[in-house]
C-alpha cells in the first residue's frame, strides 16, 4: 500500500499538465473534473496510506520510498525520495482534503472566469508542490516543493493581471519570502558542508552525534532555517506580504492561508526539530517571533475594513501560535494547531467568498449586515468557524489547540511565564477582532442588497468545515476534559512529546481558564462596541491619540511605511541614478558601432540592378585574383 | 579533322563572357540585360566544351546540357519577371525600378 505514496504528487502534477496544455480546448465542463478530480484522488490515496499506517504501521514507524536518484557529482547524490512519518503524514491529509473542499468550492466560484482551466492549472500546481515538499525526504526535494509553492503563490496572486496592483501583489510576496529564502539556502548550504548529506534524518542524526548543545553551528543553521521560515509563514519581519495576497480570487486566499503556503514554514521547523532542540537560542528566537507576531497581527486584525485583510492578520497571528509552540518545544501541539485551522481557516475564506460574491463584490465589512437570516448557511458556518478561531471554549476545536499551546506554553522547560502571557492576550485580541467581524458583517440591518446566493457546490464545502471546525478538536483534549490524547500520541511516532518542567503555581485547569476568561473579554468588549453602543467605537478612535493608534495598527505598525522607506525607496534610488554607469558604455558603445556601420552598409543599397551586378562582378574578380594571386 | 587549339576556344569564350557581361551593366533595358545574361551563360558552356575536348571526355558536353536546361528556367522566370515589371510600372527601364533601396 505504501508504494502508492508517489501517486499523491503526481496526481495534481498531472492534473497540472493536462490543463496547461488542453485547458484551453477542452469544453468547459471537463475542466473541473480534471482540476478537482486530481486532488480528489490524491486525498483518496491519502487517506488509504493513513489507514494502512494506522492499522499496520511500516517499520520504524516511517517509510521511504526512493524513486530515482536525481543527480550524481561528486559525492552529492540527491534522490528523488518520499519520506512517509505521522508528521508528513497528517500534514498531507490535511492538505489533500482540504485542499479538495477547496478546489471543488472553486469550481462554481471561479466558473464564470475566463481563466477557468489556467486557475486549475496553477491550483493543482500549488498542491502538487506542497505535497512534495511535505513528502521530500531530503532538503533539497523539499526546497524545489517550498520554491514551487512559492511560484504558484506568485502566479495565483497575480491572477487577475490585467489590474496593476494584483501584479505589485504578486511580485511583493515573490520578492519577500525571496528574502526568507536566500537565508534557508544559505542554512542547507551550511548544513550540507558541516554534515555532509542532505537526507533529513541522516542530516538530524548527524547533528545530534557531532554537534554540542547550544554550539554555534546549529544555533546558526537553525537561525538561517527560522529565516526561510518566517519569510514562507509570514511571520514578523517579513509578515507584510500576506495581506497584500489578498488580491488573488477567494479560493486562492483560502488554499494558501488554510492548507499550503504558510503552513511550510511550520512544517519546516516541526521537521528539523532535532537541530532545534540542540540550538536552543534559535529555538527561543521561534518563540519569540510567534509570541511576537501573534500579537501584533492580532492588533492589526482589530482595525481592518476589508473582510479578507481581518482574515489575513487573524492567520499571520494563528501561524504565531504555531511558531510560540514549536518554540517551547511543543511540536505536536503545533501541528494539531495547524490542522484545526485549516479547517476554519479555509472556512472563513471560503465564506467570506460566498459573502464577497453575493454582495456585488463588496469588501468592506462596513458596508455589510444583517446577513444573519438572508444567508443562514453561511451564517451558521461562518459563526462555527469564527468561534473555533476565537476559541469558544469546550465545544470547538480550536479552544483545544490553542489551549494546549498555551498550556505547553507555561509548563515546557523552554516555556516562560511571557510567553504564556502572550498567548493568553492573543485569545482576547483574537476574540475582538473575530467577533467584531461577525458583528458587523451579520448582525445590525443590511447595507447592501444580496444579488447572487451560492449554489451546493460553494456550500457543501463549507458546511464539511464547519462540522470539522468543531469537532476536530475532540482528537485531542486536556487532562480534566476526558484527557484524550490519540493526536499527540499519533505525532509522537514522529515528534518527541515536549518536556514539562516542574509544575509551578497553575494547573491546566487554571491556564485553560483563564483562557476562557480572556475569550469572554474580548467577545464582550466586541459586543459593546459593535453591537450595543457603536457610538463608542466611534469615540474611542475620534481623539487625537486613539485616530493615531489606529492608523498605526491599520497600516500593520507601519511596517509598510518602513520597508517602503528602508528598503525600496533607498534602492529605487540607487537605480535611479546608477542607471547609467560605465558598464552601461559597453554595450550601448557596441549599439552606436553597429548603428555607424549601419548606415555605412546602407549606401551601397541603391535599388539599381546594374550596380549590384557590377558589385558581384568585380568581387569575383577580386576574389579570384586573391586566390590565384596570395 | 584538325582540332582547334585549347587556348583559342577559351579565348572565344572568355571575349564573350566580356561582352555579355559588359552588355550586362551597360545596358538599361531589362529584355536586353536578358540576352546579355544569355550570352554569358553560353561562354561559360563553351568553356565546358572546349575543356571536355581537351581531356577527351564526355563532362563538359553534360555540363553544357545542364546550363541549358538552367538557362531555359533561369529565361522564363526572368521573362514573368519582365512582364510583371511593364505591367506595374510601364517601362523597361532597370534603373526605374529601383524601390527597394536602403
Amino acid at each position: 500500500m505504501f508504494h502508492l505514496l508517489w501517486l499523491i504528487p503526481a496526481f495534481p502534477v498531472a492534473g497540472f499538465l493536462i490543463l496547461a496544455t488542453l485547458g484551453k480546448r477542452m469544453p468547459r465542463k471537463m475542466v473541473p473534473v480534471f482540476g478537482v478530480g486530481s486532488i480528489g484522488l490524491s486525498a483518496v490515496v491519502a487517506i488509504l496510506i493513513a489507514i494502512n499506517f494506522l492499522t499496520s504501521a511500516p517499520q520504524g514507524n516511517s517509510y521511504t520510498q526512493v524513486l530515482w536518484t536525481w543527480m550524481d557529482v561528486g559525492g552529492f547524490r540527491p534522490q528523488i525520495a518520499f519520506y512517509l512519518d505521522a508528521l508528513s503524514l497528517v500534514m498531507i491529509l490535511v492538505v489533500t482534503f482540504v485542499g479538495f473542499l477547496i478546489h471543488f468550492y472553486s469550481a462554481e466560484f471561479m466558473e464564470e472566469d475566463e481563466g477557468y482551466s489556467r486557475f486549475f492549472a496553477f491550483m493543482n500546481l500549488f498542491v502538487a508542490s506542497m505535497c512534495t515538499l511535505l513528502l521530500g525526504a531530503n532538503l533539497l526535494l523539499l526546497f524545489l516543493g517550498w520554491e514551487g509553492v512559492g511560484l504558484c503563490s506568485y502566479l495565483l496572486i497575480g491572477f487577475w493581471y490585467r489590474d496593476p496592483a494584483n501584479g505589485l501583489a504578486a511580485r511583493k510576496a515573490f520578492i519577500v519570502t525571496r528574502v526568507g529564502d536566500t537565508a534557508m539556502t544559505l542554512g542547507i548550504f551550511l548544513l550540507f558542508d558541516k554534515l555532509g548529506t542532505l537526507n533529513i534524518q541522516e542530516l538530524m542524526h548527524r547533528a545530534l552525534v557531532q554537534w554540542p548543545v547550544g554550539s554555534t553551528l546549529p544555533v546558526l543553521a537553525g537561525l538561517l532555517l527560522l529565516g526561510g521560515a518566517v519569510g514562507k509563514s509570514a511571520q514578523l519581519p517579513l509578515q507584510t506580504w500576506l495581506p497584500d495576497a489578498m488580491a488573488g480570487p477567494t479560493p486562492t486566499s483560502a488554499l494558501i492561508h488554510a492548507a499550503t503556503m504558510v503552513t511550510a514554514g511550520v512544517y519546516l521547523i516541526a521537521r528539523t526539530h532535532v537541530l532545534f532542540s540542540i540550538a536552543p537560542q534559535a529555538q527561543l528566537a521561534v518563540a519569540v517571533v510567534g509570541a511576537a507576531t501573534l500579537t501584533m497581527a492580532g492588533f492589526a486584525a482589530i482595525t481592518q475594513e476589508d473582510i479578507k485583510r481581518v482574515l489575513a492578520y487573524s492567520t499571520v497571528s494563528q501561524i504565531g501560535y504555531m511558531f510560540l509552540a514549536l518554540g517551547v518545544g511543543a511540536w505536536s501541539a503545533a501541528i494539531f494547531h495547524f490542522m484545526t485551522h485549516a479547517f476554519f481557516k479555509a472556512l472563513l475564506f471560503l465564506g467570506a467568498g460566498v459573502i464577497i460574491e453575493s454582495l456585488h463584490h463588496e469588501h468592506s465589512i462596513f458596508k455589510m449586515g444583517g446577513l444573519r437570516k438572508e444567508m443562514p448557511v453561511a451564517f451558521w458556518t461562518f459563526l462555527a468557524a469564527g468561534c473555533s478561531l476565537a476559541g469558544l471554549p469546550l465545544i470547538t476545536a480550536g479552544f483545544y489547540s490553542k489551549g494546549l499551546i498555551i498550556w505547553d506554553a507555561w509548563s515546557s522547560t523552554r516555556g516562560s511565564t511571557a510567553l504564556w502571557f502572550f498567548g493568553v492576550f492573543g485569545v482576547l485580541l483574537t476574540s475582538l477582532y473575530t467577533f467584531r467581524l461577525i458583528f458587523l458583517v451579520f448582525f445590525g440591518e443590511m447595507k447592501t442588497k444580496i444579488h447572487k446566493r451560492p449554489g451546493f457546490r460553494m456550500l457543501m464545502p463549507c458546511v464539511v468545515l464547519g462540522i470539522l471546525s468543531v469537532v476536530g478538536g475532540f482528537v485531542d483534549t486536556p487532562a480534566f476534559l476526558g484527557n484524550i490524547h490519540s493526536f499527540t500520541d499519533f505525532l509522537h511516532l514522529a515528534l518527541p512529546p515536549v518536556t514539562e518542567g516542574p509544575l509551578r503555581g497553575m494547573s491546566e485547569l487554571g491556564s485553560e481558564g483563564l483562557v476562557t476568561v480572556a475569550f469572554l473579554v474580548g467577545l464582550y468588549v466586541a459586543y459593546l462596541f459593535f453591537i450595543r453602543k457603536r457610538e463608542y467605537a466611534e469615540a474611542i478612535t475620534t481623539p487625537a491619540i486613539g485616530k493615531a493608534l489606529h492608523r498605526f495598527w491599520y497600516t500593520d505598525w507601519g511596517m509598510d511605511w518602513l520597508y517602503e522607506r528602508v528598503f525600496v525607496r533607498p534602492i529605487m534610488w540607487f537605480a535611479r541614478v546608477d542607471k547609467s554607469d560605465f558598464i552601461d558604455y559597453i554595450y550601448s558603445g557596441m549599439a552606436l558601432i553597429t548603428e555607424l556601420f549601419y548606415h555605412g552598409v546602407r549606401k551601397t543599397e541603391t535599388g539599381r540592378m546594374r550596380w549590384y551586378a557590377a558589385g558581384i562582378a568585380a568581387g569575383s574578380v577580386i576574389f579570384l585574383a586573391i586566390v590565384l594571386f596570395l | 579533322m584538325a582540332s582547334i587549339p585549347m587556348q583559342q576556344g577559351l579565348l572565344l569564350a572568355g571575349i564573350l563572357f566580356s561582352l555579355g557581361l559588359v552588355g550586362l551593366l551597360v545596358r538599361r533595358n531589362v529584355i536586353f540585360v536578358l540576352m546579355s545574361l544569355e550570352i554569358m551563360l553560353n561562354a561559360a558552356g563553351l568553356a565546358f566544351v572546349v575543356a571536355g575536348a581537351r581531356w577527351g571526355q564526355a563532362d563538359g558536353q553534360i555540363v553544357f546540357l545542364f546550363i541549358l536546361t538552367m538557362a531555359a528556367a533561369e529565361v522564363s522566370v526572368g521573362l514573368a519577371l519582365v512582364l510583371r515589371i511593364y505591367h506595374r510600372f510601364k517601362t523597361l527601364d532597370s534603373d526605374a525600378v529601383s524601390e527597394m533601396r536602403g
